[in-house]
């Protein structure tokens, strides 16, 4: 018994959904989401890395009560991976057995060893099986990192939701999963797929956006801790560096302050800690030292000023 | 048939064979039968005769006809057969194809008198030597346009790089699972024994062009140079920077290098102005090169480097490019002169991180710096660092 999805009926029971699940969407984004689960078709996100990308599918998958299943793209990425592939060994053994038990006949064995048991099912089939429950979330991560052969592949899957076995013949899901693709933009995805999907852009989340993530997403950090970290990672995003901190970065930062006992950032803390948020050596380089200092103070402004507007 | 016109036929082959068409040895046979048959009194036949003969692809007929009206109405002064051997020769080495100019070339008709025996002057070859060879910065309106054509249609072929994927070959590593799989049908028995090997594709390419006030002579050649290669290679990204940066891949990827040319100066809106390599550079590194540095491609900088900016600026960024990319070459138009030195403080700074430091200042070595690319293999040319 195949059961449906619980679609959400409108955006704000969408969004109310997933900030139970602590994850604050914006409008924008949540209406793509929503759109994505009604019409059935793939969402598209796109955004610099640690946006919460791939946190939109994990939340979703809670959300929706259901399976999560995970395809990590890279280059050479290929169907026997993320597809199907047919366990030769075990086939092999399966032939060993027969002949052993003189069980052997022609036609018999070559129907018994194309079946289902011997068949590795990887993400993409596994995410169009009918299930007895409901159907999956399919996160299809950094589509990027795959190369353009990959996409030719998912053309075909995203459109008919259905893979063809040349020896059992085509799988097609009966009710489709929920399909979310993310890209880092390390390079232009084609428009052909991008064309089936629905597209969301997802920004560097603003300040208070940002503030309500960490509140809810790091236990044991005080309001005034979350403010100041939230300022500086603003302020510091407003500097020209070859990777800017993303959302992940604030959040671990935030979490190992914590684990650091810090009430509030002060140069030195930041200094020592300033690894967690940069990963580039010229971007750490660039940062320290007085420019830090100008960025504290205006953060630890606008941190204040918050919370007395608070 | 006269005695003369064997060996000018066959001269005619080797022309078109070095002029990039497929001239198969039973073809010039079967010209040299059918000659007689037309005969030699009618150009027009002679040709027509020619042309259904040796060439069998349209793109082909122009640069046949060229060849045609080249060889056949130019005159000697004596010694003219052997640039023309150097002639059939030489672009066979250069590139796969050439463009008619490089046949049609720049031979002055001095023919006059009745003589029959079509030959080549000597001066044939050196004069198309002489475009060749002539400082971008140099040419006339008129030579302007014939470079352009010949870097319209220049060879592109950047060696490859080999990917991770597989794909079933004759050599390569034995592919186990596909082992297996075959064997099933013989019992289990691995009778055949497949191989794989990876897959290899042609290494990206990315151009910086540097198109302030002091490239100037050279721009529009350069332009030219990187539209041809935009368009002759699957994965060309180019750039143009003056004060800023700006991508210009999809106007040079769109229709004739005229149109596109205005367009780019209106994209670009500091051309001509003042130079800064190491902002430029900083900019491309920050906003475009997570975007467009894919596959450990091939960086191409071309710029004289005379720099207003900091030249450590300059060596940090040109560092930073180096690590994502195979091979950063630097192409510098003054370099094509014998006296120059690179001696200007950011031209210092970014040598250090150069892998090839390349004249471009006229068409031989942009030639030789497709060639090179194609073989794939570092060298270092020109100047390199002035110890």
């Amino acid at each position: 018994m195949v059961e449906t999805l619980p679609v959400p009926r409108s955006v704000d029971e969408l969004q109310q959904a997933l900030a139970a699940r602590h994850y604050v969407a914006d409008r924008g984004l949540a209406v793509s989401i929503f759109l994505a689960l009604r019409l059935k078709r793939p969402l598209f996100l796109e955004g610099e890395a640690g946006v919460g990308k791939t946190e939109v599918a994990k939340t979703l998958a809670v959300a929706l009560d259901t399976e999560l299943i995970r395809l990590q793209c890279y280059e050479g990425l290929d169907v026997s991976h993320a597809v199907y592939e047919w366990n030769y060994s075990r086939q092999l053994l399966e032939i060993r057995l027969l002949e052993a038990a003189h069980e052997l006949d022609r036609a018999g064995t070559a129907k018994h060893l194309f079946t289902e048991p011997f068949l590795i099912k990887r993400p993409l089939l596994r995410a169009l099986e009918p299930t007895d429950g409901r159907p999956p979330v399919l996160l299809i991560d950094e589509i990027d990192r795959a190369d353009e052969e990959f996409e030719g592949y998912l053309l075909e899957l995203l459109s008919d939701f259905q893979v063809t076995i040349p020896e059992l013949g085509p799988i097609r899901a009966s009710d489709p999963p929920v399909v979310v693709i993310t890209s880092n933009r390390t390079r232009d995805v084609h428009d052909a797929l991008k064309r089936r999907c629905l597209y969301c852009w997802i920004e560097y989340p603003d300040f208070d956006k940002e503030l309500r993530i960490v509140s809810a997403k790091v236990p044991g950090v005080s309001a005034r801790l979350a403010e100041q970290v939230t300022a500086f990672v603003q302020e510091l995003r407003t500097v020209e560096l070859y990777k800017a901190a993303g959302v992940s970065e604030t959040l671990d930062w935030a979490a190992a302050l914590v684990a650091l006992d810090r009430e509030t950032i002060d140069r030195d803390t930041i200094e020592q800690t300033l690894g967690i948020l940069l990963k580039n050596q010229e971007d750490i380089l660039s940062v320290r030292g007085e420019r830090l200092q100008t960025l504290l103070a205006r953060a630890l402004v606008r941190g204040t000023s918050s919370a007395g507007s608070a | 048939m006269s005695h003369a016109l064997v060996p000018n036929l066959l001269l005619f082959g080797r022309v078109l064979r070095g002029a990039g068409l497929e001239v198969h040895p039973g073809r010039m046979l079967d010209a040299l039968t059918a000659v007689e048959y037309v005969g030699i009194r009618s150009r027009q036949d002679l040709r027509a005769t020619l042309c259904a003969l040796l060439v069998h692809r349209r793109e082909d007929v122009r640069l046949f006809d060229d060849a045609f009206d080249l060889f056949w109405r130019s005159h000697d002064a004596g010694e003219g057969g052997l640039p023309l051997f150097a002639l059939g020769e030489r672009p066979r080495v250069v590139a796969k194809r050439v463009s008619a100019a490089d046949v049609g070339l720049e031979i002055h008709d001095v023919t006059s008198s009745d003589d029959e025996t079509p030959r080549l002057t000597a001066g044939a070859y050196s004069d198309s030597e002489v475009l060749r060879s002539k400082d971008f910065a140099e040419l006339t309106d008129d030579e302007v346009r014939r470079a352009e054509a010949l870097l319209a249609d220049m060879g592109w072929r950047l060696g490859t790089r080999r990917t991770r994927r597989w794909r079933r070959g004759t050599r390569g590593s034995v592919d186990i699972r596909h082992i297996a799989r075959v064997s099933l049908k013989y019992g289990g028995e691995p009778i055949e024994l497949p191989r794989r090997q990876r897959v290899e594709k042609p290494r990206p390419i990315v151009a910086l062009c540097d198109v302030s006030g002091s490239m100037e002579r050279y721009s529009r050649m350069l332009l030219q140079f990187l539209c041809g290669m935009v368009r002759g290679t699957a994965r060309a990204e180019s750039f143009l920077f003056a004060t800023r940066l700006t991508r210009v891949t999809w106007h040079m990827s769109q229709g004739r290098a005229q149109r596109g040319m205005s367009a780019l100066v209106r994209t670009v809106q500091d051309w001509g102005g003042g130079t800064r390599i190491g902002e430029s550079l900083r900019a491309f590194n920050v906003h475009w090169a997570r975007r467009v540095m894919r596959s450990e491609p091939i960086v191409l900088i071309v710029s004289d480097g005379w720099d207003r900016g900091d030249p450590e600026l300059v060596a940090r960024e040109m560092a930073r490019l180096r690590r994502r990319c195979d091979r950063l070459i630097w192409l510098n138009p003054l370099l094509g002169s014998a006296s120059y030195e690179p001696l200007t403080r950011g031209m210092l700074a970014a040598l250090d991180h150069v892998d090839e430091f390349l004249p471009a200042h006229n068409l031989a070595s942009l030639e030789q710096l497709a060639v090179h690319l194609f073989a794939g293999r570092v060298f270092r040319a020109g100047i390199h660092r002035a110890v």
